[in-house]
């Protein structure tokens, strides 16, 4: 049984998929065994939900909308849990505020 | 000499210069391709334990950003390719570098600020691995020193022992890096931007990281006029905060409302509300960042800034795209950008983004005391459409029975036609003036143009004059007059703006003490 999940969500965070939030994303994507991966567009390209290194490297600004599929035990549960934490925006208290 | 850059974090520092850049302990090579590997990875080891040691000892921002580097250590595919280099036979050092070296190409070709910021964590990550493979044990920073270089590395900011002083002058730099925000938040003076002319120097300068400039090899007399206001500035910030939770009122007893700017909802998550009067500008290009928003979203950014401020007033500006703010998909690309289709001309040629925006300011009306504004208007035909369209959106959302509240509906006052000729603006319900936009085009020197910066001041007597006549005709008229550029928060721009008429100041949030301060020292 090869149990596999998708879905989008929208990044309403400040500065978007940065540095904080994403420790936060991949720590949480490791956490389950199944093959996770995010992406930009929705004909990819789909990348290692668990490294911060291919995370960062997406470079997602606030107000993309985050593709995320997973693959494997508990894949329902693994998006489920990261689209919330992108709709909690990150549980950030967005203290990124810059000065006019 | 003298040197002009951007500040990053306000305050003065005297002290020796200290060279960022000097170059490292040199790497010696290993045997064979097994030992180059194990060396870096004991490097990367090295870096990640000498991290985690900081972390106990950092605040929550500081261990954010450590734990960041950490996180971006400890993955393998960062250290992949560069394992995959010395396979083939190149040095640790050389493979690592040249790994990261291409992700730091990836980071500086961002189109975004906050991304193109992170190339100075990886350069960070860079230096910490090939640190711990040369064994530098690196000479520690003397006290009070100001640290010049190209960029610095955050890691660098945090093994520094600020509580003698000492400051931070970079030639390139950027007010959104991590180290900006950590400055900010220690008070530690940070200047960016300066530029070659740095060269390599040495012996005692001067960071005046208030008005942007730093005096290499001062004279006596730079010396003295560095200490006065290095010691004003520190009794102006210590009066201060005494003021934040005040009202404003000027020696001479006058009110004075004080706003805040805002750019994201988030923003005032960190504002007390008792210490504002209100929201005087929310920008909302922020919303617009690779795609147009939809109206939900607008919907729950200006209904959670409205909450926020309970009764008090919030001014929200449709969006001003274009200028230096492009938006993909939106803007056009044009010859003189600050001269074309920015601000209204642009959300009026693009109805159906503008349409989206006015949908969800009209429902977000119930939820406070909402005021609307229309940017870079020049004529009176303008602010007659965008308000006919929001009347056409309110019949519309009354027809399907949406709860909604027609606003207040003002504009900026940054185009010169409006403030010479303010009569043909007699119906509208408020003027905010938009002093940056305003000046650069009386003075006809783009803002985002360095070498022309000394002519962009709000001082210049024709832009104080305009000022005035609008306050006047508002004041005649009965109509509301703000002001929400730079100036308002600037404490040597407060008293030429009070006494140009002006009552209703809006500033970022980080200025409202010092803006309070200085609105509590005018005599009118």
């Amino acid at each position: 049984m090869s149990a596999s999940a998708e879905a989008t969500v929208l990044i309403t965070h400040n500065v978007g998929l940065h540095a904080r939030p994403s420790v936060k994303f991949t720590k949480l994507a490791k956490s389950f065994a199944a093959k996770v991966e995010v992406a930009v567009t929705a004909s990819g390209p789909w990348l290692d939900a668990k490294s911060i290194v291919k995370v960062m490297a997406a470079k997602a600004p606030k107000g993309t909308v985050l593709h995320i599929r997973a693959k494997g035990d508990g894949a329902n549960k693994a998006v489920e849990a990261l689209v919330d934490l992108v709709r909690r925006d990150f549980d950030e208290d967005g203290d990124h505020a810059r000065s006019a | 000499m003298r040197i002009k850059g951007i500040s990053a974090s306000a305050g003065y520092a005297e002290g020796s210069l200290f060279d960022l850049d000097r170059p490292p302990a040199v790497y010696v090579g290993k045997a064979n391709a097994a030992e180059e590997a194990q060396a870096l990875k004991a490097a990367i080891g090295k870096a990640v334990n000498r991290l985690a040691l900081l972390v106990e000892a950092a605040d929550s921002d500081a261990a954010g950003i450590l734990e960041f580097h950490i996180a971006m250590l400890e993955d393998d595919a960062l250290s992949g390719p560069a394992l995959a280099s010395i396979g083939s036979g190149q040095p640790a050092d050389a493979a690592w570098r040249q790994t990261l070296e291409a992700e730091i190409a990836g980071y500086a070709a961002s189109d975004q600020d906050y991304f193109r910021a992170r190339a100075a964590d990886l350069r960070d990550i860079r230096d910490q691995v090939l640190r711990a493979l040369s064994e530098d044990s690196e000479s520690a920073t003397p006290q009070g020193a100001i640290l010049y270089g190209e960029d610095i590395a955050p890691t660098r900011f945090l093994e520094t022992d600020w509580s003698a002083g000492g400051g931070i002058a970079l030639k390139a730099g950027s007010t959104a890096s991590h180290v900006a925000m950590l400055a900010r938040s220690r008070g530690v003076p940070m200047m960016v931007g300066l530029g070659a002319s740095m060269g390599k120097s040495t012996g005692v300068a001067l960071l005046d990281a208030e008005h942007g400039d730093i005096v290499l090899s001062p004279s006596q007399a730079e010396f003295e006029t560095f200490r006065r206001s290095a010691t004003s500035f520190a009794a102006r910030q210590g009066k201060a905060q005494a003021f934040l939770t005040q009202p404003a009122v000027t020696r001479a007893g006058t009110a004075v409302q004080v706003q805040v700017n805002i750019a994201d909802p988030s923003d005032v998550d960190g504002i007390d509300v008792a210490t504002c009067d209100g929201v005087g500008l929310m920008r909302t290009e922020f919303l617009f960042g690779k795609t147009l928003p939809d109206e939900e979203a607008q919907y729950r950014a200006y209904r959670k800034v409205l909450e926020w401020a309970g009764d008090k007033p919030v001014t929200i500006r449709t969006v001003d795209a274009g200028g230096d703010k492009p938006v993909p998909g939106f803007t056009v690309a044009e010859a003189n950008p600050f001269l074309g289709m920015r601000g209204i001309r642009l959300s009026l040629v693009r109805l159906d983004v503008f349409r989206l925006q006015i949908r969800a300011l009209l429902r977000a009306a119930i939820h406070g005391n909402l005021k609307v504004m229309f940017p870079m208007i020049a004529t009176a035909e303008e602010y007659g459409q965008a308000a006919a369209l929001f009347a056409e959106e309110q019949t519309a959302l009354a027809a399907r029975g949406v709860a909604h509240k027609l606003p207040p509906l003002g504009i900026m006052v940054e185009v010169p036609s409006v403030a010479i000729a303010p009569e043909s603006f007699g119906n509208v319900a408020f003027f905010s003036i938009g002093s940056n936009d305003l000046t650069q085009y009386v003075m006809a020197a783009a803002r985002d143009n360095a070498a022309v910066a000394c002519l962009n001041s709000v001082h210049h007597p024709a832009v104080l004059r305009l000022i005035a006549s609008v306050t006047v005709f508002g004041r005649e008229r009965g109509i509301p007059v703000s002001l929400c550029g730079d100036a308002g928060g600037d404490p040597t721009a407060i008293p030429a703006l009070l006494e140009a008429g002006l009552r209703d100041l809006s500033v970022a949030p980080a200025q409202l003490a010092m803006a309070k301060a200085a609105i509590a020292d005018v005599l009118v």
